[in-house]
């Protein structure tokens, strides 16, 4: 599997600003860290932060855990120089803040082409995240998901986003509905991962818990984290019951099989089976295989 | 002279009757003739035994020059006592009083002063925190200091290694016979485990108080038959300063980490099916090791048998809705077991003798199946340091770690790889020995943990386990590329202090920090 299709359940924000955050923010095991450069870092710190990251992203092993970060926005003096110390140092992708067009992120790739150029890192090697956080940008959000050979995420930020809208907090999330199957059928259309915006109430597991469950339904590959507490909460969401896996289970293993003898529809415990439901199968035992649910044999 | 740790312990500083340590078992069996105190009898019902202050208590039990004074800790960081009988000692002129405290920290930073008088010459105590530690370590006090866990104090002064001329006590309530409890009155702290013992043993025994009620007192932690006097004053001491910063219920997720990750060590160990006993130690992961246990407890359909030692809420929370059969309560961390105690059905007090005295017939840490404690540095020989901090000054307290450590079945030391950003706390070898390497079975990290590898039965029975498995080697390389290597602290040949083991024998030496 290629590194734009791996698990990206927890993409979780740390301050590139603090020290003692960013030097091993992998113990929270989530699937991805986000080290932020733009809102978490003061005004007075970019520079100091960003020449920090750059160490911990050359010397840090994150054992295993994928290494993002938010750049400053395009609108600002500091982004092109965010590119060239964390592509110097390594990292995996960059999350692009307030995209809108796909002009936006056109210019960070070129921007990150001439850095990999510079740096010797291998071409192509740094993938690219679109935030979008306004009304404009869900609107493109297709354009957005299909403006690089980069692209690999696409991700919903609901506090510009709602504020640009006049829209008010609901507990159902019912003011974030239209974007949210915006963005998640742009990315279904375009290839690439779509992944929800943060919970920002830190103690409310419950509630937490109970939006993860919306967004795994309506079929997110992931959510931005804010607090490591959520990690475990958002993963649980999306481990499959043993009920799910032993069905995708047989659907992989006699998928291949029935394939083989030309048969394309079959029946598994009583429910239709067909080859569009693979993919879908793998993913489940993917993700079972993540939380550690699952021992079984297929490969994937 | 070495022990058996091979740390070297200077002849000169050990004292007639000191021996070095030999093993956290070697004393298993010793025999010895319990001490008893000097015993002024009262038979005339008329004698009163309430004074009118600290002093004449003082001058009535014959305090003088070198003799040795103990205190209790329930009270904190919020104790007056400690302060105000000291004072009282030395506007009355006597010097070179040794202290024997259960622990002293920041709420006794008065005491400094006295040490540099020579009113104080002599210090024994689990903690010694705050400015006391910093002076011993700048070797102010006169004589070496000497850092003994709670059943090694206790041990100590059965066996009358040490013995206590003076007793002074401070209680939430007494009646006018010295029937004194740690409920009521307006310093509530509870119970009063430590001072138990200090009554049986003292010479002479003064309560201290701020709140008289009516006799009997009962249940009275102290009994008027052990106590020859009590003085009323205006507070002993502020109850809401007992859950001090170490005890307060931590949300840093680093420490809610840490505390998943030893509560899942539990749950695959082989003690935790039904009845199992627990411990957590001071400090914000191992008490919030109890916060991870109740889902676990209804995953399997089990509940725990008992917890032994400091009590919180989360303890009682599990007690009040039957998830515990019992807390054997020795000290309360919070207001919530502070109001609990003898109230709550299964909340029962007892003695630090019964909890932890290596010396007695069997105490309450020996039946423990699991204790979850903290570390300021392990060592690739699991050897713990709770005593000096990374710049070589005494800071902490080994408090009933050592005890427990011994007891459990599994002990479960908890220690972030780094501390302060900057300090491993895994590495070759630890400043101090506290706790020695033998009595610790599995190392909890945030990435994951070790098991001592003479525990060949707890790596097989953790086979399922979810957690990451490293040796102790790879958690110190791990911490180490973290952290970065240390300088070596620089210390003068001055010992400021003997570490003593539970038995009595010294398992380590303070030096005076360069």
């Amino acid at each position: 599997m290629s590194n734009k299709n791996r698990l990206r359940r927890t993409l979780m924000f740390l301050n590139a600003q603090r020290a003692n955050l960013v030097r091993d923010g992998y113990i929270y095991r989530p699937d991805s860290v986000i080290f932020d450069l733009e809102d978490a870092v003061a005004l007075s710190e970019k520079d100091s932060a960003r020449v920090a990251l750059y160490h911990v992203l050359q010397y840090v092993d994150y054992h295993g855990v994928e290494r993002l970060v938010r750049i400053n926005g395009t609108d600002t003096p500091f982004w092109q120089e965010d590119i060239r110390a964390i592509v110097a140092g390594g990292c995996d992708g960059i999350r692009i803040p307030k995209c809108e067009t796909a002009a936006d992120v056109e210019k960070v790739d070129e921007a990150v082409t001439k850095a990999e150029q510079e740096f010797g890192q291998p071409a192509g090697s740094t993938l690219l995240f679109a935030g979008i956080e306004s009304p404009l940008g869900v609107h493109n959000a297709l354009e957005l998901a299909t403006s690089s050979e980069r692209m690999t995420g696409i991700s919903i930020g609901a506090g510009d986003f709602k504020g640009s809208m006049h829209a008010h907090y609901r507990e159902d999330g019912a003011e974030l509905y239209g974007a949210r199957y915006a963005l998640v059928m742009a990315a279904r259309i375009a290839g690439v991962q779509c992944y929800d915006t943060v919970y920002t109430c830190v103690k409310d597991f419950e509630g937490l818990k109970k939006e993860t469950q919306l967004i795994y339904d309506m079929g997110f590959d992931g959510k931005s984290v804010i607090y490591p507490r959520q990690v475990p909460v958002i993963h649980s969401v999306f481990t499959p019951t043993a009920k799910e896996i032993e069905k995708a289970e047989a659907i992989v293993t006699q998928l291949g099989s029935q394939a083989s003898e030309g048969i394309g529809v079959f029946v598994i415990g009583g429910d239709m089976v067909d080859v569009a439901m693979l993919e879908g199968a793998k993913r489940t035992l993917m993700l079972a295989k993540a939380a550690g649910v699952y021992k079984g044999a297929v490969q994937l | 002279m070495k022990n058996s740790l091979g740390i070297d312990i200077p002849d000169e500083v050990l004292a007639a009757g000191d021996e070095v340590y030999q093993g956290a078992f070697a004393k298993h069996h010793m025999i010895y003739q319990k001490a008893a105190p000097k015993t002024q009898a009262v038979i005339d019902p008329n004698q009163s035994k309430v004074l009118p202050d600290l002093k004449d208590a003082i001058r009535a039990c014959g305090l003088k020059d070198g003799m040795t004074v103990s205190f209790h800790h329930h009270l904190r960081d919020g104790d007056y006592v400690v302060s105000m009988v000291m004072a009282a000692i030395a506007e009355l002129g006597i010097k070179d009083i040794t202290i024997c405290a259960t622990s002293l920290g920041s709420a006794h930073d008065s005491l400094v002063p006295l040490i540099e008088q020579g009113v104080i010459t002599g210090i024994s105590s689990s903690g010694l925190r705050g400015k006391i530690g910093k002076a011993i370590s700048e070797g102010k006090l006169k004589n070496v200091a000497r850092i003994r866990c709670h059943g090694g104090r206790m041990a100590a002064i059965a066996s009358g290694r040490v013995h206590i001329d003076v007793a002074f006590i401070g209680a939430p309530t007494c009646d006018d016979y010295g029937n004194a409890s740690g409920q009521g009155g307006i310093s509530d702290c509870g119970v009063l485990s430590y001072g138990q013992i200090d009554a049986k043993y003292a010479d002479h025994v003064v309560i201290v108080t701020d709140t008289m009620v009516p006799f009997p007192n009962l249940p009275a932690s102290i009994s008027c038959s052990d106590v020859d006097y009590i003085v009323k004053v205006d507070k002993i001491g502020d109850s809401d300063k007992i859950a001090s910063h170490t005890l307060r219920m931590t949300e840093n997720p680093r420490d809610l980490l840490l505390a998943e990750n030893a509560a899942i060590i539990m749950k695959y160990a082989p003690y935790f099916k039904d009845g199992f006993s627990f411990q957590t130690g001071g400090g914000g992961p191992s008490l919030a090791v109890t916060r991870f246990l109740r889902p676990m407890l209804e995953e399997k359909g089990i509940k725990a048998g008992f917890t032994v030692g400091g009590c919180t809420r989360p303890m009682l929370e599990l007690l009040q809705d039957g998830y515990l059969g019992a807390i054997m309560d020795a000290q309360d961390f919070d207001l919530a077991s502070v109001e609990s105690v003898h109230k709550t059905p299964g909340h029962y007090e007892i003695s630090t003798s019964e909890y932890a005295d290596p010396f007695n017939k069997g105490s309450y840490v020996n039946r423990l199946d699991y204790v979850f404690l903290g570390a300021l540095e392990v060592d690739t020989d699991y050897n713990v340091n709770v005593i000096t901090g990374a710049d070589g000054v005494v800071r902490g307290a080994p408090g009933g770690h050592v005890d427990t450590a011994a007891g459990a079945k599994c002990t479960v030391v908890m220690a972030p790889l780094v501390r302060k950003g900057r300090l491993p706390s895994v590495r070759d070898k630890v400043l101090t020995v506290t706790t020695p390497g033998e009595t610790v079975d599995v190392v909890v990290t945030e990435m994951g943990y070790a098991v001592n590898p003479k525990r060949q039965d707890l790596l097989e029975a953790l086979a399922d386990c979810p957690l990451h498995r490293y040796t102790i080697e790879e958690l110190r390389d791990e911490a180490v590329a973290l952290a970065g290597k240390q300088d070596e602290i620089e210390f003068t040949d001055q010992v400021v202090a003997l570490v003593e083991y539970r038995d009595g024998t010294i398992i380590d030496v303070v030096r005076k920090v360069k």
